[in-house]
């Protein structure tokens, strides 16, 4: 299904679409406030843009380099190149070490890999351990936001589906109540669990560690208790050096959240004394990504989600709409680079408005890259024909002066005498919600004759330099 | 004075003349020597935003081809500015008319960016009582940054309001959301027209909520989408382009 459908069919429930937006602008609005008590946000901004383009160019030297430091320290890493391979190996480790719980904190990673649901298939039971992913995953829904998973529900709803699963109180909607409900829930699942999965939100090269940020302390719950720990993360994660991690998480709490700072930022060097640490890390098409000149900017991406909240087809539309782990502006590029032919709506999906590329911390130029992709698109006839017609009937208009001024009158003429009932047709999407304009009786061409004399005509080019007001150019009068 | 050729967008042409009149009006007033190559069509965004990037190579070459002699090139748009100015680029490049393309690019102008940089205007005569609310049109605001936007921390600064303030009687409105997008998108507003019509309402209950009689801006594309829906629904406030406002005219 295309993204306008799936959008309409959101905007249908207006209070609904309403309150997603007015509960995503909050987040947008903290954001700004955030940023702006810093005067050094665009240096910021600037730095980090630097660091990753840096590193994307250097992804391999830097990944043999993270490979190297990690091993060192004790952990194994390995390597997928798609998804099947990556959760085979998660399998494969859990299978040995007789895994038959495990929690797993946010990492929006095995979401794009569908890991629970074959995990689950193999007989191993999946906690999500991050209170949004957790709601989502009784729900039995994709999340729909990468840093707010359950943004798209209420607490009432959440109530619900807490009192159906976890034994709460019925009708209960206070969020402190339901937050504890969920609280005992986890802590048992933390006690029963055999390993602890998470993500990663920064892979440091030099040193061979990584950065897992958290605002609920999950992550290192999760690790803590159980001797083996898995980290799964993109190519993408590298940072090269430590000191790095200060811009990076600076900008990646501010961006999401409006925060000064993740609550839990919470650094892994090697395994726990007497554990195991199990680094995977996944291509997924990320280096079709990087081979391609004109997205590889999208693997510079530290998923803070900042152009979700700020987009305003997001906020309107909701994440499901984009049916992609990664919805919103950034996740409009990412999917169509796995499969152009099932994603093509969604770079459409955008009024092209660029606040996604202002608010952005590594300053991906978000909009600029759909444009891109509606030409890639185009291209590669992903384009349904009625555009593509449409487009090219316009063109041949257009670059014929006489007949644009002559479709030109028609269609004015048309709109003044047709009856409103062959107008407002239902093919007119315009003209659902919309008035069209009033079509005036004559064109500005036609006025500017009359009130300002002959207009330069075909043929005749003007000189250069305004000092050539009244020479000898008899079709031209200048005002 | 400078020799300005006048850019006027096709759905100017064809649905809103008294825009490109007002452009006219203003031009005069400021004793600017214009003038209208008759055959200009259209800069070719909508081609250009829906991926038929080909379908509008041939417009830009036209609009080259027409408009390279002259001194300035002045639109009543940031929008159409804007696709000349950003995305104009890939059809020149490599070519023999790169360099003209170079130098027609850095001398076409938005209408109130011409009157504020090039033109330095610290004064405008003319008298408009009324509450306005001023819709930043993103192109404008994005693209050629008319005005800073509230996304980036640094100096603020609004080049479209600053000429707006110039006016005797002109209220500016306070909006909730000083930036967000009306929806329209060109293509978009039809591609998507659930999110796009939403998208439009809350901008006009924005400007309900602060008080605006008259809205404006410096594209009249997001004002036709805006407009469409005020007036569809009947609601009290006008809409007019912020030239009619800058040439002197009344509600």
């Amino acid at each position: 299904m295309n993204h306008a459908t799936l959008a309409a069919e959101f905007v249908r429930n207006r209070p609904r679409a309403h309150w997603h937006d007015t509960a995503l602008w909050f987040v947008r609005a903290k954001r700004d406030k955030a940023v702006h008590s810093l005067p050094e946000w665009e240096t910021l901004r600037e730095t980090a843009s630097a660091i990753k383009l840096h590193t994307i160019s250097h992804l391999a030297e830097y990944l043999e380099q993270f490979e190297r430091q990690a091993t060192a320290l004790g952990a194994t890493v390995h390597w997928a190149c798609d998804a099947a391979e990556h959760n085979q190996i998660v399998l494969d480790i859990l299978r040995q070490h007789g895994v038959k719980k495990l929690v797993k904190s946010k990492s929006m990673l095995t979401e794009e890999c569908h890991l629970n649901p074959y995990l689950e298939r193999h007989g191993i039971e999946v906690t999500d351990t991050d209170l949004g992913e957790r709601i989502v995953q009784l729900d039995r829904k994709p999340p729909s936001h990468i840093v707010m998973p359950a943004i798209h529900m209420k607490k009432e709803e959440i109530g619900e589906l807490f009192h159906k699963h976890l034994q709460s109180a019925a009708g209960a909607t206070d969020p402190q109540y339901l937050a504890e409900v969920a609280r005992q829930h986890l802590r048992h699942k933390f006690m029963e669990a055999d390993a602890g999965l998470t993500g990663v939100n920064f892979a440091v090269a030099e040193t061979g560690g990584f950065v897992v940020c958290t605002n609920e302390g999950n992550a290192d719950l999760g690790v803590s208790l159980p001797k083996l720990h898995i980290a799964c993360m993109g190519i993408e994660k590298l940072i090269p050096r430590a000191k790095d991690l200060g811009v990076f998480l600076r900008l990646l709490a501010r961006s999401a959240t409006g925060q000064p700072i993740t609550a839990y930022s919470s650094h892994f060097h090697g395994p726990r004394l007497g554990g195991e640490l199990h680094i995977v890390i996944v291509d997924n098409g990320r280096s079709q990504l990087l081979a391609s000149g004109e997205f590889r900017g999208s693997l510079k991406c530290i998923r803070c989600g900042a152009c979700m909240n700020t987009c305003p087809v997001y906020r309107r539309s909701g994440g499901h709409s984009y049916e992609n782990t990664v919805p919103g502006p950034i996740g409009s590029i990412l999917a169509p680079a796995r499969d152009p032919q099932h994603y093509y709506s969604l770079p459409y999906a955008c009024s092209l408005c660029g606040s996604c590329t202002d608010v952005c911390p590594v300053k991906i130029d978000i909009h600029h890259q759909l444009l891109t992709w509606r030409r890639e698109l185009a291209v590669h006839g992903h384009l349904p024909w009625t555009k593509r017609f449409s487009m090219k009937l316009a063109s041949i208009v257009l670059r014929t002066t006489w007949l644009y001024g002559l479709m030109g009158n028609m269609g004015r003429w048309a709109l003044r005498n047709f009856p409103r009932w062959l107008v407002y047709n239902r093919l007119n999407a315009w003209g659902r919600q919309r008035e069209l304009p009033p079509a005036p009786r004559r064109s500005f061409r036609q006025l500017y004759q009359e009130h300002y004399g002959r207009t330069t005509t075909a043929g005749t080019s003007p000189q250069p330099g305004g000092n050539s007001v009244g020479d000898s150019q008899s079709s031209t009068s200048r005002h | 004075m400078p020799l300005v050729a006048l850019f006027i967008p096709c759905y100017i042409d064809q649905l809103y003349p008294q825009v490109g009149l007002a452009t006219c009006e203003l031009l005069k007033r400021l004793d600017v020597t214009f003038e209208f190559p008759v055959e200009q069509t259209c800069c070719g965004q909508p081609m250009a935003n829906t991926g038929c990037t080909e379908d509008a190579r041939p417009l830009a070459e036209k609009f080259l081809r027409i408009f390279k002699d002259f001194e300035y090139v002045v639109a009543p748009s940031g929008s159409c500015v804007a696709m000349v100015r950003q995305h104009y680029d890939e059809y020149f490049h490599g070519r023999p008319e790169y360099a003209d393309f170079q130098k027609l690019k850095a001398k076409t102008f938005e209408l109130c960016e011409f009157l504020t940089d090039v033109l330095h205007v610290e004064k405008l005569q003319g008298q408009f009582p009324y509450r306005v609310g001023l819709h930043q049109s993103c192109h404008g605001l994005r693209e050629l940054r008319l005005a800073s936007d509230t996304e980036l921390v640094g100096k603020s600064y609004n080049k479209v309001r600053s000429l707006l303030e110039m006016i005797e009687g002109v209220q500016i409105v306070q909006l909730q959301r000083p930036d967000e997008c009306c929806g329209f998108g060109g293509t978009f507003a039809v591609n998507e027209e659930a999110v796009s019509c939403m998208m439009g309402e809350d901008r006009i209950y924005d400007h309900e909520q602060a008080g605006t009689q008259v809205l404006t801006a410096n594209d009249m594309s997001c004002l036709m989408h805006l407009e469409g829906l005020i007036r569809r629904q009947k609601k009290p406030m006008r809409v007019m382009h912020i030239a009619e406002i800058l040439a002197g005219g009344d509600v």
